[in-house]
């Protein structure tokens, strides 16, 4: 459903606000092959890859001989095969916020599943056999699982090669295993929290998680006729792919294609260039087409997860309910290597601390390297964890001053045309950039949420019975882009039947962004969307785009595209003008048509007909590049209500509303299933999902009978409100809409859990045993 | 070994090498819409109709096959001419990445061709074992309930 705005506001729009279906829908409920393993070329071979089982360990001597001699096997790659160029995974504009510390193979592992030799064979039974064959010899070394002890002096150290570096002029101290430090105050929160009535404070961790995207990482390389290196990858990324790829093997950026078919989900973890180098590198070994496909265990193992965090919140509020002062520090895990280590936490305050007017704030946040799997975009980005920790303190904080929850944050939510200092404070990476909010319906999203959840009548009634029932909530922002570092391009051109193709970098990973961009340019042109022909994300053929992330895709490409299909429109009415003998003002589009005064027409065939083959010929086309120069926030608010089982602290969601302000929705039920899709996600890592490490620091749950997502059978009612919102830079007033959604289920639902049983649930997953356990720490104290 | 089968209606005759698993003797023999997400039996993603049942085509295999009818998603349908669940697919907006969807599908019409109108725990029931990480399943649900209108002959609604 969704909440309207003044009809007298609204404009009349004629594509954007439709739920038209998929462009690719058909294609994808049909089974076409459309995915990157969905063809075999002819003598394609198959690639696998010889994982460390140490967590830190020097290789002293790798020999491939015995496996390159078996039948079908074509090549072995070690670490003395490949270049050794530092470069990053991390799928970022250049140069990258991420620290250089990848080669395609190296002689050292630093992790339980790090890449130790890459095999292609004819067979992928002769490719595992090949693994079996290849010798290793290792130094161990001691290894470090815990964060903030490998910041400790004298921790082990797991980067001690000399060309780690961060190419960008941030703190970056690898002899100390320190990825990133960020801090920035605004006013003076001591001084607050002396001042302040009440001052609150708690630790909260958030696990170990991983995307599990239903298609795993894949990549397919060939050379093509012109001996030019083709990349066929499931990527959010193209054109960085290209350039990575480039620099990771000293290969001309020239003679790289990269292709991005349909990507079987991403959430963050293929904005990543994680494949792609190796897999080439096979290519060019062997010459011929190579396909490296993850298995489900490697996914979980090493693909990318979300980066844990230990947040600690220190808060300050006076009696009458008004907030003094924040600290927020986090220390944030990376893992092995410093893919997004700092940007993600970078987000975790940039994310969070506008969302209130804190009249003081710290942050204060280190990223550190251990030997565990790596850390990755996520869908939330820090946001996620940031959210958690701000939102469970809000509802703390609101009932030390004894007001609602709602209440509460209704008081201190940042409104419409005033600014946050953390704007200016925290980017990625670099200084932020100064915005004011242009749009919110945060209130409404509060307000609806509430009245739909029946908050006021469900709230403080856990029930007699042994199964208690609570509701919480939580409020929430994300951005749309990064400002001043995205940039997005579109190419359209006219076709005889008045048809457009739209070629634009950015990339669709099942999401729906090229139904979303077929829609802003249909509204441009007054067409119906089955006009716009779209293509995404082939590097020879798109015009460039950063790629799929930082949710830039609807609010920055979809500028891109709106601007390139207003200078077309120009062109065809300029066309149509010159055919009719008239001014062009005074003509415009409608319905396939150019219209006038006088009732003057002519279809946009007949224009497009005149300008190809009748007179002064020339192609109806434009192009049009966009970067940010503001994120807009989308907003929410949620409302989980749950059952808590206090006889087996089982915690079932079964209720959940989201009311969403993402700005004008160009197409509702996609934005639905965004948002449905992120807190279902959110509400599955929220009650159960986690990685389970052994002494070694090998995740030993790396399949789906130990690490659950929720299925059909798991699923609550889920009800999204959509908000609506116009925000005047977006186009049509769009926000972004995909990643906000999946910061709500961890709060909300630990002050859901607050509400039903008088227990705080600070460290996720809430699962059945600790839920228990800090029942029974409860009835002890209270004893 | 060679299979004797009908596949997507047409009687075939494959050759299953020793070992091989049901998923990629149909990945080899262009039947893409069978995917490999997880080959233990624990996604969903290569769900299809082996003599009518949905089976996970990674837990077959392929040798158990012979003189079997299998259906897959491209042997339902396609964008030309598609079959009703696929088009409700599209229209409830219960296709994402799409990854899931020809499994999903399949397990839907599994249960349909058993039962006609499920109620929604037989539905839940029945497509537990295809796990979509995009869509939170609410959107699949609706596309299954207007499948279920439309071939129980009843005008659909929205």
């Amino acid at each position: 459903m969704s909440v309207q705005r003044d009809p007298a506001q609204k404009p009349d729009y004629t594509e954007v606000g439709r739920s038209v279906e998929k462009v690719d829908g058909l294609a994808l409920a049909c089974g076409q092959p459309v995915y990157t393993a969905d063809m075999k070329p002819p003598g394609m071979l198959y690639a696998r890859v010889l994982r460390s089982r140490y967590a830190h360990a020097r290789i002293k001597h790798i020999d491939g001989s015995k496996a390159l001699a078996l039948p079908g096997v074509k090549a072995v790659l070690t670490h003395h095969d490949v270049p050794r160029i530092v470069h990053t995974t991390a799928g970022q504009g250049f140069p990258e916020p991420s620290p250089y510390d990848t080669f395609v193979l190296d002689n050292k592992v630093r992790f339980v599943g790090d890449r130790v030799a890459a095999v292609a064979a004819e067979t992928r039974e002769a490719a595992a056999e090949a693994l079996k064959h290849i010798e290793v010899e290792y130094e161990q070394l001691e290894p470090i699982f815990d964060a903030e002890a490998a910041l400790e002096p004298g921790a082990p150290v797991i980067h001690d090669e000399p060309e780690a570096h961060i190419p960008i002029p941030v703190p970056y101290d690898p002899t100390r295993n320190l990825v990133a430090q960020v801090e920035f105050e605004v006013g003076d929160v001591e001084k607050a929290f002396a001042d302040a009535d009440i001052v609150r404070g708690a630790r909260y961790t958030t696990p170990y998680a991983q995307h599990v995207p239903l298609e795993p990482h894949v990549c397919m390389t060939w050379f093509d006729d012109n001996g030019r290196l083709v990349i066929r990858t499931s990527t959010q990324v193209p054109f960085h792919a290209r350039r990575i790829v480039a620099q990771a093997l000293d290969f001309p950026l020239r003679k790289i294609r990269v292709i991005k078919p349909r990507v079987g989900g991403g959430f963050g973890t293929k904005q990543e260039v994680l494949l792609e180098q190796l897999c080439a590198s096979l290519t060019l070994k062997t010459g011929r087409p190579v396909l490296f496909e993850y298995s489900r265990a490697e996914e979980w193992i090493s693909g990318r997860v979300r980066h844990p965090q230990a947040l600690t919140l220190k808060t300050a509020v006076n009696k009458d309910g008004g907030i003094q002062g924040i600290l927020l520090k986090t220390v944030m895990n990376t893992g092995a290597y410093g893919s997004h280590g700092l940007t993600v936490v970078c987000n975790t305050g940039s994310k969070t601390l506008p969302l209130y007017r804190w009249p003081n704030m710290k942050f204060d946040a280190q990223t550190a390297y251990t030997n565990l799997p790596v850390g990755g975009a996520y869908r939330g980005y820090g946001a996620t964890q940031g959210a958690f920790a701000m939102e469970c303190q809000m509802d703390e904080l609101a009932e030390a001053c004894g007001l609602d929850p709602v209440e509460f944050r209704l008081r201190h939510i940042i409104k419409n045309g005033e600014s946050s200092p953390v704007f200016k404070a925290l980017g990625e990476g670099k200084p932020g950039v100064e915005q004011v909010i242009t749009s919110t319906e945060l209130e409404t999203c509060l307000k609806v949420g509430a009245e739909a959840s029946g908050w006021y009548e469900k709230r403080g009634k856990p029930g007699d019975g042994p199964i208690k029932r609570g509701i919480g909530l939580a409020a929430l922002m994300q951005g749309s882009s990064i400002p001043h570092i995205d940039m997005a391009a579109a190419s359209i051109k006219m076709n005889e039947d008045g048809s457009f193709n739209l070629h634009v970098g950015a990339t669709d990973l099942g999401t729906g962004s090229d139904t979303v961009l077929a829609q802003i340019a249909a509204e441009v042109l007054q067409i119906p969307t089955d006009y716009v022909i779209v293509y995404s994300s082939d590097t020879d053929i798109t015009p460039f785009d950063v790629g799929a992330y930082a949710s830039s895709t609807t609010y920055l490409s979809g500028q891109a595209v709106r601007d390139a299909a207003l200078d077309v429109r120009g062109q065809v009415l300029d066309r149509a003008a010159m055919m009719l003998g008239v001014h062009a003002s005074t003509l415009r589009v409608q319905g396939l048509s150019v219209v006038g005064a006088g009732g003057k027409e002519l279809s946009f065939s007949d224009v497009c007909l005149h300008a190809m083959y009748e007179d002064e010929q020339v192609q109806i086309a434009a192009h049009a590049s966009k970067i940010s120069h503001t994120s807009p926030p989308p907003f929410a608010a949620h409302y989980a209500e749950v059952e808590v089982d206090t006889e087996l602290g089982s915690v079932k969601v079964v209720n959940y509303v989201a009311a969403v302000d993402c700005g004008q929705a160009i197409n509702p039920k996609l934005a639905e299933g965004q948002t449905e899709g992120a807190v279902l996600n959110g509400i599955s890592y929220t009650l159960c999902e986690e990685y389970i490490f052994n002494a070694r620091g090998r995740m030993w749950n790396d399949d789906f009978n130990y690490y659950k997502i929720f299925t059909t059978r798991d699923y609550p009612d889920i009800k999204t409100i959509l908000v609506e919102s116009h925000d005047p830079t977006g186009p049509f007033g769009a926000k972004s809409v995909s990643e906000i959604n999946i910061n709500g289920p961890m709060p909300a639902i630990s002050n859901a859990i607050y509400d039903a049983i008088g227990v705080r649930m600070r460290d996720a997953p809430f699962t059945a045993e600790k839920v228990l356990a800090a029942l029974k720490e409860k009835q002890s104290q209270s004893e | 070994m060679k299979l004797n089968l009908t596949l997507n209606g047409e009687a075939r005759t494959l050759d299953a090498q020793p070992g091989e698993m049901l998923l990629e003797l149909l990945r080899r023999n262009n039947c893409w819409s069978v995917k490999n997400g997880c080959q233990d039996g624990n996604c969903g993603t290569c769900v299809v109709q082996v003599n009518g049942e949905a089976v996970n085509a990674c837990l077959m295999m392929a040798g158990q096959v012979q003189g079997a009818e299998i259906l897959t998603c491209e042997g339902i349908g396609n964008p030309r001419a598609p079959h009703p669940i696929q088009s409700h697919f599209v229209t409830a907006a219960a296709v994402q990445c799409g990854y899931c969807t020809p499994g999903l599908i399949m397990s839907t019409k599994a249960l349909l061709d058993r039962v006609s109108a499920p109620s929604d725990v037989e539905i839940k029931e029945a497509l537990d074992g295809n796990l979509c990480r995009c869509t939170g399943y609410v959107k699949i649900m609706d596309a299954v309930h207007g499948a279920i209108e439309e071939l129980s002959g009843q005008e659909a609604t929205t």
